[in-house]
């Protein structure tokens, strides 16, 4: 199997630097990474422009982000490349968890039938990079990307946004309206607006090595405590395409990291996990991790997204998914805002939902990082008890945090949030993602629920439930059942009852009734786009 | 009442065995475990059923690691 080819992407001459005038785009995107390049995407297609700027010319060195979860791929489907990274991609759901070298318990992430997508598929993040990059190719006329192009510094006023930006032909200036910080980890953005990076930093060193290797080892997560082939510590295997696995291996708070990544060191370390078996280093690198996020997303006209936001450990694949959370939540609102559809101050309202979500992933990989690595003496011992009690009795096998993977959050307490006619035994609710379902077309073709939902509002009406006599401007009725799509399977019954259901943009459900008259679906729609303050 | 060792925690078992954790902190060890003495003491009270604490002693007990 060929390895990942990294092709450099072309350096072009900004047109305020070759003389062929300035450009100009309503939102300025710094940083082509996965958020930055999902986010102009997104934008995109609600038919707004912009002008993605990253120093570097290359996708991701190295996989990083490997794990994306289900509700990222429906994401990622809405931009136009979910099918291609599914297909790609190696699918799992199913993960096992070690003590010693035995068995203590296995879990089955999507244990039911009837959605588009898996709990999981593991690919590069170099991949997803590279496909969101030819992506971007099919909006010439709305996403301008640009690489090697440095933003020095950012400011703004009430008008609008500047960049200063550096190129290998000299330094110019990009203005535009709003201007969204996908600049990662590091932001040199965050930094120059001297924003506290709140939280914790863990002291422990992990090695993380990609191997190329043929084996045929299945398409599972495997943790271990302790294995016996590295005593003491903990240790995780995952499959990616093109034969390639993630190996990552706790090494303790005291391992020296360029020590650590000699090949002289790794290689006997991997030997012992892969029994034998020849294999390849392809890359490794040791880090440690934090868990931090600034205090506010939203800092008038500059919007921090993704990393440059919040970090958590790798071990809920939280980073990210977190990120394209983000994305999903934010490009709506700020079409809408800069097409003059809703007001600026709905932006209060990315920060409020994202703010939960990252609170929400930071508290999950802070318990898991907790377990993985406690300290001595009685957080030991509770671990221990945990693990141990796991083998004969089924509770502790849900107390064992071996990493508690993405979900979406639940936006439970949202100010978007209408009414919610909770009288339906059914698992969806409002503030939740909706949940997917096998649909028949007209024709009688297989499709989903999903597809027919997101980028612009949709009534939902299910089941039994009447349509309202008349919808407001810019929403969409999607009927199920009483001749519109077929309910294939009855998974839109088991899921939905008879009801109808707002849903916005990015998915997400936003009202609820039995039986609504046109108003109330007014009312329900203002509030999603209305003023709301902090 | 027989044991109940199917998991009952509900959604909030991360953040309690967190808090668990969090209730340690500071403590010598003699105070740790002095701390949960009393917490079982408190919940065995609780459970109240002389049967059901047999058990679950027998259950920790079995568990211990070699
Ligand atoms: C070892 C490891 C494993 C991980 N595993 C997972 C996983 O399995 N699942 C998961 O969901 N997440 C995982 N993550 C996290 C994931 O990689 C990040 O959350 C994700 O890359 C964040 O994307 P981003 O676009 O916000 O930032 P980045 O990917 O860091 O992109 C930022 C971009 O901004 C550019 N940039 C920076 N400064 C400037 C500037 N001044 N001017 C112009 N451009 C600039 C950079 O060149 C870069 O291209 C992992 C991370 C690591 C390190």
């Amino acid at each position: 199997m060929a390895r990942y080819q990294f092709e450099p992407f072309d350096y072009v001459t900004p047109p305020e630097l070759s003389g062929a005038g300035s450009a100009s785009a309503p939102i300025i995107i710094v940083g082509a990474g996965p958020i930055g390049l999902a986010a102009a995407i997104d934008l995109a297609t609600h038919g707004v422009a912009s002008i993605v700027v990253d120093d570097n010319n290359v996708v991701s060195v190295g996989s990083r982000a490997i794990c994306w979860a289900k509700r990222s791929l429906e994401i990622f489907d809405r931009l136009g490349v979910g099918e291609r990274m599914l297909e790609k991609g190696v699918t799992w759901k199913l993960g096992r968890v070690y003590r010693g070298d035995r068995e203590v318990y296995n879990f089955d992430l999507l244990p039911e039938d009837g959605h588009k997508f898996p709990a999981f598929i593991n690919l590069q993040q170099y991949y997803v990079e590279q496909f969101l990059v030819e992506r971007c190719a099919d909006f010439p006329d709305l996403i301008d990307l640009r690489f090697r192009n440095r933003v020095l510094s950012v400011g703004q006023d009430e008008t609008g946004v500047a960049a200063e930006i550096e190129t290998p032909d000299g330094a110019y200036m990009l203005r535009g309206e709003y201007l969204l910080a996908c600049d990662g980890a590091n932001s040199r953005i965050r930094r120059q607006f001297g924003l506290d990076f709140e939280g914790r930093h863990f002291e422990e060193r992990f090695l993380i090595a990609d191997v190329e290797m043929d084996a045929d080892f299945p398409s599972e997560r495997w943790f271990w405590f302790t294995p016996t082939f590295h005593p003491g510590q903990s240790a995780l295997l995952h499959k990616q395409p093109d034969n390639i696995y993630r190996i990552d291996l706790q090494l303790g708070p005291d391992a020296d990291p360029e020590e650590e990544k000699k090949p002289e060191n790794v290689i006997p370390r991997i030997e012992k996990i892969v029994g034998g078996r020849p294999f390849k280093l392809d890359w490794v690198s040791v880090y440690s991790f934090n868990c931090r996020r600034i205090d506010r997303f939203v800092h008038e006209r500059v919007i921090f997204v993704g990393d440059s936001a919040h970090v958590v450990s790798p071990f809920g694949a939280r980073g990210g998914n977190g990120g394209m959370h983000d994305v999903d939540n934010l490009c709506w609102k700020l079409a809408r805002i800069v097409t003059g559809s809703a007001a600026p101050d709905l932006l209060e309202s990315y920060n409020h939902e994202r703010v939960h979500g990252a609170d929400e992933n930071i508290r999950n990989s802070s318990w898991t990082s907790r377990f993985m690595s406690p300290e001595p003496g009685i957080e030991t011992a509770f671990r221990n008890a945990a693990l141990s009690l796991a083998v004969d009795t089924p509770f502790a096998r849900r107390v064992v945090n071996a990493g508690r993977l993405s979900v979406p959050c639940q936006l439970t307490d949202s100010p978007l949030n209408g009414r919610d006619d909770d009288v339906f035994d059914v698992p969806q609710k409002v503030g939740m993602v909706a949940l997917d379902a096998p649909l028949s077309d007209r024709d009688d073709n297989a499709t989903w629920l999903m597809s027919q939902l997101g980028g612009r509002f949709v009534c939902l009406v299910t089941g039994e439930a009447k349509a309202p006599a008349e919808l407001p401007d810019g929403v969409e009725l999607v009927r199920i059942g009483r001749g519109g799509f077929g309910d294939a399977e009855g998974r839109v019954q088991e899921r939905y009852g008879d009801a109808v259901y707002l849903i916005r943009p990015d998915q997400h459900v936003a009202a609820r009734w039995v039986a609504p008259g046109a108003a109330d679906i007014r009312a329900a729609l203002t509030r999603c786009a209305a003023t709301i303050t902090a | 009442m027989a044991l109940n060792t199917e998991f009952n925690l509900g959604t909030e078992s991360d953040a309690l065995f967190n808090e668990l954790l969090q209730a340690h902190e500071g403590l010598s060890r003699e105070q740790s475990e002095q701390l949960n003495a009393g917490l079982i003491l408190i919940l065995m009270n609780h459970i109240g059923e002389a049967g059901t604490i047999r058990e679950a002693v027998v259950c920790a007990r079995a568990a211990l690691d070699a």
